[in-house]
């Protein structure tokens, strides 16, 4: 094994002072009963050319998008990624570091993090940010069950405009602890506001609002927010895509409590769906602040004065308050929350927008395109910001087949929606990345299959 | 001294980015969208150069340690060395920029190499079937705990009470927490084991599960494991294996074989994956085959030599990640698994083991060991007598940071006052284990010689002792 450098004579030195004659005599508490007397069903190690070799034929089976023009996102957006990010987090200080309890020799990480929750806060337009949790799936999970604490109601009413995996996810979470799950109706491409606003009660904890929903349509946040606001204590959570808030008015603005969502669109790869990061930002509010999950970086003083940054209200977390802890979470996704953050401040305050605007711009060429042909149906009017619902509406051809016939033409035309909810149709995803060739290759190549 | 905040690089119109231009026609999305939901006033974020973000990032990292600095001897985290082929395999193309929702045939050979981890996974810890998708073992610990609630509400068995030893990590109770059952905290006996009287008492028929670290995480291998399966097993409730030290045990002890019916890695301790400054992480859950119906959506099978993902699992706990878990962390532990292959994988251990125990032997007479029981990867040492001359652990814990080496884990387990828990890890080579040891010596020379340069330490570091009790009272968490 290459990476453990005791050699024999060294070895032998080590056991002599520990006063043993063999290493298998250090394992001596482990009680014959369950000892693993047989060599591991594993094969032997190898060399690092020959893994190279094997792991190069396992990748070479793989159709990675490099193959197609890909249109897939419903959660994992294949956006442009500055080459500077690799280069920055492939520095080992960064990656090869723990969690920065040592404070005083790991301030990197910790003013990196700290710059992140600020970025965070200024995309939202909240006023604090924690440091990462899992994924934006399980951030919506942890919002939900600190909705429910904060605010001692049982009621989370889920719209069917959000994304399918989400719901399952927090109702997982949510279950345990009695959470009461509310589904609410769509209406075409948005929620029925109309179901909405009889649902919500004085028993409600939280509303949960993805901005743009999962079938691309940017919800009426305003109409939303006030039917929250009559029943007064019902929180509201907003699922934020955080690149389209560059171009999208800030949850914040809108009275968002809680806003959580999936940070991979700022710098990081779709990388098969993980690892990804969620990120969580709430308002300024010390009584909300008190139950927010995950690590939180500070900024504060040596005793020479001088800035520098540390965790801080760790009573919160698991390893002070162990069962009475505002969460489990302990390893979060810093390298990502790291990777979000160089994006962030290399995108800076015009980059975001104009990435976002590409997103916008991009999306409603092809869907203006899509809206002219004839068997397919986009059925989110104009309202779209990079993605959008297109229904197929030709007789005995299902999006599975329009989907498998354009992959032929090596383009991924879209996630299937049968896939993940009882809808039919395929969820097409535009980023910048796409040029107006491809678009219009988009449109030729549906037509044929269409004619087909 | 801390650098400038990369906010303040900025300067009005400079930018750090190049974007194609607009290639279609434009539209006012302010006339599409519902009212009021365009962005009036952009985003405060920074406006600076490419070259100012490289600089700014590169000198962030100059202010950080990692592995590849030196030691890292941080108990119950596994600090080990992060093979670099590792990283390359991670970032190979055809196998990192795939999509989630690809078809799975475009995707085979990441599914297969998924497919052979999970079985590595199941050998080595003597278990049945395993999913990969929780993202770190806290994540793990919640699914395993939530596979325990539904087994038993699946069966009709109200059980909510889950045992956990003092000594636990904090993440067992909070885990439990999270997923809706109740702790009962159990002592530790002298001997830094689980007390079996203490466990009896705590077993009824409400006991849903106890949780176990073994080794523990005094690094002590609970011998008694046999009873106390048994005594669990005997109430009708299940055993929890927290597998963060299974660095420990690799070829020499199986979970499995210890009658655990569920347990969750670490990719990231026991399988060097690093850690990235505090994730992300990998914990993957595996099961004995009565609860495998209970595992997270979807599975991995294999079916005719093709592998596909199995949504179809009507006793799923449900889904607990968005896709499949940190993909890009299980292909590093793959490659890992496979350098090492099952020879390599118990020396991994031996060598740990020998590592910690060679440390342990230089330094039990100048800190205090407070459990004399034989330990594996790690060990528990006390700062007590060091404390009556004035000095806390944490002090010591600076003092070593002035000397270019990271700390131990300091005040943890909870059971050991002033503890300092250490564990080199099998990639330390001998000079870095004296180097450690020698300058742990050194500070308790120090403590009786000059306690004030221990007590204001840190003198060398970047910042001085930071105030973490401001940090806390008036929290300034953002710019």
């Amino acid at each position: 094994m290459r990476y453990i450098s005791n050699t024999p004579p060294e070895k032998e030195e080590m056991l002599q002072a520990i006063g043993v004659e063999e290493v298998t005599d250090l394992f001596q508490a482990i009680p014959e009963e369950v000892k693993f007397e047989r060599p591991f069903d594993i094969p032997a190690g190898l060399s690092e050319l020959e893994l190279k070799n094997l792991v190069t034929d396992k990748a070479e089976q793989n159709l990675d998008l490099s193959n197609f023009s890909s249109y897939l996102g419903a959660g994992s957006y294949d956006h442009y990624i500055p080459a500077i990010i690799d280069h920055m987090i492939v520095r080992s200080e960064f990656y090869t570091a723990y969690t920065p309890y040592q404070a005083e020799l790991s301030q990197g990480t910790l003013q990196a993090m700290y710059e992140y929750q600020s970025m965070i806060c200024e995309l939202t337009g909240m006023g604090i940010s924690n440091a990462s949790l899992l994924d934006g799936a399980s951030a919506l999970g942890e919002a939900v069950i600190m909705a429910r604490r904060h605010t001692r109601k049982e009621k989370v009413l889920l719209p069917e405009t959000l994304h399918p995996s989400y719901r399952e996810v927090a109702k997982t979470y949510g279950e345990p602890h009695g959470i009461d799950f509310k589904a609410i109706e769509q209406e075409g491409t948005v929620t029925d506001y109309a179901s909405l606003a009889e649902e919500i009660d004085d028993d409600t904890a939280a509303v949960v609002i993805q901005y743009p929903n999962f079938y691309g349509s940017i919800e009426d946040m305003k109409k939303i927010a006030a039917e929250i606001d009559r029943a007064a204590k019902a929180l509201l959570i907003v699922v934020a895509n955080p690149i389209a808030l560059g171009l999208l008015t800030p949850p914040g603005e809108f009275g968002a409590d809680i806003v959580v969502g999936e940070g991979q669109p700022l710098g990081n790869a779709t990388n098969y769906g993980g690892p990804n990061l969620g990120y969580m930002a709430i308002k300024d509010d010390r009584r909300l602040l008190r139950q927010l999950p995950g690590r939180l970086v500070g900024k504060t003083e040596d005793v020479e004065g001088n800035t520098g940054y540390v965790m801080t209200m760790q009573t919160r977390e698991q390893h002070i308050r162990r069962e009475k802890a505002t969460s489990n979470i302990c390893t979060n996704e810093a390298l990502n929350a790291l990777m979000a953050a160089i994006y962030m401040a290399t995108m800076g305050k015009e980059g975001i927008g104009e990435v976002a605007n590409l997103c916008y711009q991009k999306t409603a060429y092809l869907a203006e395109k899509l809206q002219n042909l004839a068997g397919v149906k986009v059925m989110n009017g104009d309202n779209y910001f990079n993605e959008i619902w297109l229904q197929i509406e030709k007789e005995n051809l299902t999006a599975e087949e329009v989907q498998t016939q354009m992959c032929e033409r090596d383009i991924l035309a879209g996630v299937n929606l049968a896939r993940l909810t009882d809808n039919k149709g395929l969820l097409v995803c535009v980023t910048e990345k796409k040029t107006r060739q491809e678009l219009d290759d988009y449109v030729s190549n549906l037509e044929v299959v269409l004619d087909g | 001294m801390a650098k400038p905040l990369i906010k303040e690089y900025g300067s009005p119109g400079r930018k750090g980015y190049s974007l194609p231009e607009v290639d279609v026609p434009e539209k006012d999305p302010e006339e599409a969208l519902p009212e009021g939901t365009i962005r009036q006033e952009k985003p405060d974020l920074p406006e600076a150069s490419e070259v100012d973000v490289v600089r700014h990032y590169t000198s962030l990292s100059n202010m950080n340690y990692g592995v590849d600095s030196g030691i890292y001897p941080l108990g119950s985290c596994t600090m080990k060395y992060n093979p670099k082929i590792n990283e390359d395999v991670a970032r190979m193309p055809n196998l990192a920029n795939i999509h989630p929702y690809q078809p799975e045939e475009q995707v085979q050979g990441s599914l297969e190499l998924l497919y052979e981890l999970k079985e590595y996974l199941a050998e080595i810890s003597g278990m049945d079937e395993v999913s990969l998708q929780p993202a770190s073992g806290a994540h793990g610990e919640y699914v395993g705990l939530m596979i325990i609630r539904k087994y038993f509400e699946k069966k009709g068995e109200e059980r909510s009470k889950v045992i956990v030893p003092d000594s636990a990590h904090g993440t067992n109770p909070a885990s439990a927490t999270m997923a809706g059952l109740d702790v009962v905290e159990i002592e530790s006996n002298e001997r830094g084991m689980v007390d079996i009287e203490s466990l009896k008492e705590a077993v009824d028929d409400d006991v849903a599960a106890l949780m176990l670290t073994n080794p523990n995480t005094l690094g002590i291998f609970e011998k008694d494991i046999c009873q106390i399966q048994q005594i669990i097993h005997d109430a009708g409730g299940l055993l929890y294996y927290d597998g963060a030290n299974m660095n420990a045990v690799l070829g020499y002890a199986r979970p499995g074989d210890m009658e655990f019916d569920v347990i969750h890695y670490n990719l990231h301790k026991t399988f060097s994956t690093p850690h990235g400054g505090g994730g992300p992480g990998s914990g993957p859950v595996a099961v004995k085959s009565k609860l495998a119906p209970f595992l997270p959506a979807p599975v991995l099978k294999k079916e005719e030599e093709k592998y596909c993902w199995d949504f179809d699992r009507p006793d799923s706990l449900g889904k607990i990640h968005a896709f499949y878990g940190n993909y890009g962390v299980m292909l590093r532990a793959y490659s890992y698994i496979r350098t090492a292959g099952a020879e390599g994988l118990k020396e991994i251990t031996e060598n740990a083991v020998l590592n910690a125990n060679y440390m342990k032997e230089k330094l039990k007479d100048t800190y205090e060991l407070p459990f004399a029981s034989d330990s594996l990867h790690e060990f528990v040492l006390s700062g007590s007598r060091q404390k009556k001359e004035g000095i806390s652990t944490v002090n010591i814990a600076k003092r070593l940071l002035d000397y270019e080496q990271y700390a131990p884990t300091i005040y943890f387990p909870l059971i050991v006052k002033e503890a300092l828990m250490v564990e080199p890890t099998e990639t330390e080579n001998l000079a870095s284990l004296d180097r450690f040891i020698e300058t742990m010596k050194k500070i308790a020379r120090e403590i009786e010689e000059t306690p004030e340069v221990v007590e204001n330490a840190p003198h060398n570091t970047v910042v001085r002792k930071l105030d973490e009790a401001q940090a806390a009272r008036n929290p300034d968490l953002r710019w």
